[in-house]
């Protein structure tokens, strides 16, 4: 009870200057501030497959309209121009096809970056994400390791229906050999797939295509073309010190926002985007959960066996004595994505739900 | 059971009976070649296969240019590559017969596919390639891998899960995987080694077209009839033609898929019609003679490396066991068994090398003793052989091992020590 009053009497203190903190950087993160720079997460990751590309010529492109069409979303928009049609191939639509032949090259030393339109489509070829890729450098050995990297946007859109609305990163991140990511700002982009294209092992890159059209300010450094993000750890995107809110992809933004809204309220809330769903960073989880006494894990994905059932069971399992509260779960609907946009909003996370579960956690619901 | 339709097609018998076709360039040959002939009505479609074959880019039958060269040499193979071709089989024969024998002692165990019938699509290939080839194989891999050079010891302590096995005893039977001899595996779902197949064939392009290296490397896909019903097969045929990639599709049609009748689960059973309908060459082959298939071979490999794009290969044979050591083969007659053991490659080899006068009966003997006790050896450096150690659990996941991500000490999980000794927690 002491730490309750102690709590409210510090927030009471510094909740005036944390706002006025706060806003001021809310400025900076979303106009054109002065000498900061901004990148859309579409530029970033253009850049980054360029840079790559053009750093090593074994790094080549490959999936459904990536050239001519510049992209489905136009992420790889230029490559055809810059590089020609020998290193970004337009292929049929054949997803096991040709998600395969971007393994079997990968076996033979070549780094394909493999584009699926959206990961629904991947559900045709997962058997060579899982079967072929992830478990190949394990089967031989480490004799055969398969630098590929299986991108596309995952996850809600808007409005387009169940069966191109649902969130991999728990089916992927399940399975050993494989490295999920997931990333959030312009940065994020910019640093894991460089890093991912790197990597010598299979990565699955989950985008997001609400994210596409965002800009992020970006810093000199992630503009530098060696610039690469440690794949395996997350980033305290806000610190706090009454709540830990575990989140990734879109629901970073959403966090965010939700963390604002709860400043104002006295509870200051620490938000985590994890960037790396598999490994996950379960000693930044854990350290802030430490710090905080309260778990609040966000995703967009279904319910059941999700990337959040793996926080909260890891949370319980190492840092059960210092939770002040049960960890709460905010997840997808446990419904196939309805198309109505009014019941598409009451599928997904928004953040009013973020913010009732903080309170709850805090003890402090309505 | 067979059904009453695979008593009409005499798919196993008849060499004489000539097709009822006119001389297409993508049809199998007249049977003054070696290969095989049947009979059967032809649809009235073939006509219009005809008009669609003289409309296409002239896509070189394979035949016909085998058909020329054989005019002109009498015997097919010297007396060493006789005794290659031999002693390939007889390794993958013995080998096979081996392992039954360990399996049922125990000493062998899971999933076990032999080879047994089939030597001569596996000698007939193989052993045309260089070691920078690659081969792409099924479940029933312990033969490519033979023929492709991975030693017996090796491929036996794999069979045991022995850490001297090719893959240190974390493949197993269906996952023969070997960097050095470019064997590319080994894959349990079937279908699946097709696409890689595709891809390392790609890489053979990428190496010559973008990095600009001398790469004439070429690659062979082994698969199954039953994989012919599957999408990805379709989906491989349409993309190595495409891009007119340096590979070679093999169709070991043993006519059975465990227990599943060629006939009974495919609306077209002729299996080398579909390369043409995806403009590669379509080739069918008597793949119970090591000659025959070697010849098929050889022009298949050349026309690969030679830059004119893919082949399919539909190699007719047969094997003698079950699909697996756990099969009851209760479903396959008797006497079709009997007809396919009466062409036994290995026999057909043989009476070929000595009424050729290529080799005597006592040099093959020798052979075969040579090939037994290298066998009997690599039973006995298996047996000795320890198992992996518990730390090889966690090895190998990754080839960044940091791909285990952070621990609870805030360092990566590699370089905590008890990681090595396997008693780490992940």
């Amino acid at each position: 009870m002491w730490g309750i009053l102690g709590r409210r009497a510090v927030d009471g203190g510094f909740s005036a200057s944390s706002l006025r903190r706060m806003r001021s950087g809310l400025v900076s993160a979303r106009s054109y501030a002065a000498g900061s720079k901004e990148m859309t997460v579409r530029d970033a990751l253009n850049s980054a497959i360029d840079e790559e590309m053009s750093a090593d010529p074994k790094v080549f492109v490959m999936g459904e309209e990536v050239g001519q069409y510049q992209g489905a979303y136009k992420i790889t928009k230029g490559l055809l121009e810059k590089y020609g049609p020998e290193r970004v191939y337009d292929t049929p639509i054949t997803e096991a096809g040709f998600t395969g032949i971007g393994v079997g090259a990968a076996y033979a030393g070549l780094k394909p970056v493999v584009e699926f339109m959206t990961f629904n489509f991947s559900m045709q070829a997962i058997d060579h994400i899982i079967n072929s890729a992830a478990k190949s450098n394990y089967m031989s050995a480490g004799q055969i390791n398969v630098p590929i990297v299986f991108r596309g946007p995952n996850g809600a859109a808007a409005g387009v229906g169940a069966q191109h609305s649902q969130c991999y990163a728990a089916w992927y991140a399940s399975v050993p050999g494989l490295k999920v990511l997931a990333p959030y700002s312009a940065e994020d982009a910019r640093g894991l797939l460089k890093a991912a294209i790197r990597d010598p092992d299979p990565v699955v890159f989950l985008e997001n295509e609400l994210l596409y059209g965002e800009s992020f300010p970006i810093s000199e450094e992630a503009l530098d073309s060696s610039f690469c993000l440690p794949i395996g750890k997350a980033k305290i995107e806000r610190e706090g010190k009454d709540v830990t809110i575990t989140t990734f992809s879109k629901m970073v933004g959403f966090a965010l926002k939700a963390a604002e809204k709860l400043a104002e309220e006295g509870i200051s809330a620490e938000v985590i985007n994890l960037r790396s769903i598999r490994p996950l960073d379960r000693a930044t989880i854990n350290a802030s959960v430490r710090k905080t006494s309260r778990l609040v894990t966000v995703e967009e994905g279904f319910p059941q066996h999700g990337v959040c059932a793996e926080i909260c069971a890891s949370v319980v399992e190492e840092s059960f004595s210092y939770l002040d509260a049960p960890v709460e779960r905010i997840a997808g609907a446990d419904v196939p994505m309805p198309y109505a946009a009014n019941l598409e909003r009451l599928a997904l996370p928004q953040v009013e739900d973020i913010v009732r579960a903080a309170k709850r956690a805090c003890f402090r619901s309505k | 059971m067979a059904t009453s339709f695979s008593a009409t097609l005499p798919l196993h018998g008849s060499q004489e009976n000539r097709l009822l076709l006119p001389p297409i360039r993508l049809a199998p040959p007249p049977s003054s070649f070696l290969g095989f002939t049947r009979s059967l009505t032809i649809p009235s479609s073939r006509r219009l296969y005809h008009a669609h074959a003289a409309r296409r880019s002239p896509v070189v039958g394979v035949q016909e240019v085998v058909k020329e060269k054989k005019v002109t040499n009498s015997l097919l193979i010297t007396k060493e590559e006789g005794l290659v071709l031999y002693e390939d089989m007889i390794l993958g024969r013995s080998f096979e017969d081996m392992c039954a024998q360990m399996y049922y002692r125990g000493k062998m165990f899971g999933f076990v596919h032999l080879y047994n019938g089939q030597e001569a699509v596996s000698t007939g290939f193989i052993k045309l390639l260089t070691q920078s080839d690659s081969v792409v194989s099924t479940y029933r891999d312990h033969v490519h891998a033979l023929s492709k050079g991975v030693s017996a010891r090796a491929v036996m302590s794999e069979l045991f899960g022995k850490v001297t096995g090719c893959c240190r005893g974390q493949g197993g039977s269906m996952h023969m995987f070997s960097k050095e001899h470019n064997m590319l595996g080994g894959f349990a779902f079937i279908g699946e080694g097709i696409p890689v197949a595709t891809g390392a064939a790609f890489t053979s392009k990428y190496k010559r077209e973008v990095l600009k290296q001398d790469c004439e490397d070429v690659t062979v896909a082994f698969f199954g009839d039953g994989t012919c019903n599957n999408g990805q097969f379709y989906e491989c045929l349409n993309m190595a033609a495409l891009y007119k990639l340096p590979i070679i599709f093999v169709v070991e049609n043993n006519l059975w898929a465990i227990g599943m009748s060629h006939l009974r689960s495919t609306s077209d059973p002729e299996i080398w019609k579909k390369g043409p309908a995806f403009g590669m060459p379509g080739v069918h082959v008597d793949g119970m003679d090591v000659l025959k298939v070697r010849e098929v071979a050889k022009e298949a490999v050349t026309r690969a490396r030679r830059g004119e794009g893919p082949t399919l290969v539909e190699c007719e044979t047969y094997r003698f066991r079950g699909h697996s050591l756990a099969d009851p083969d209760e479903l396959r007659d008797a006497a079709e068994k009997a007809k396919y053991a009466a062409r036994d490659p290995i026999t057909a080899l043989k009476k070929y090398l000595v009424e050729n006068k290529l080799a005597s009966e006592g040099e093959l003997k020798t052979i075969e003793k040579k090939i037994d006790e290298l066998v009997e050896e690599a039973v006995e450096f298996a047996d000795a052989s320890p198992q992996p150690g518990r730390s090889q659990l966690l090895e190998n996941v990754f080839a960044d091992p940091k791909g285990f991500g952070i621990g609870p000490d805030g360092r990566y999980r590699c370089e905590d020590p008890k990681f090595t000794q396997g008693t780490a927690q992940v």
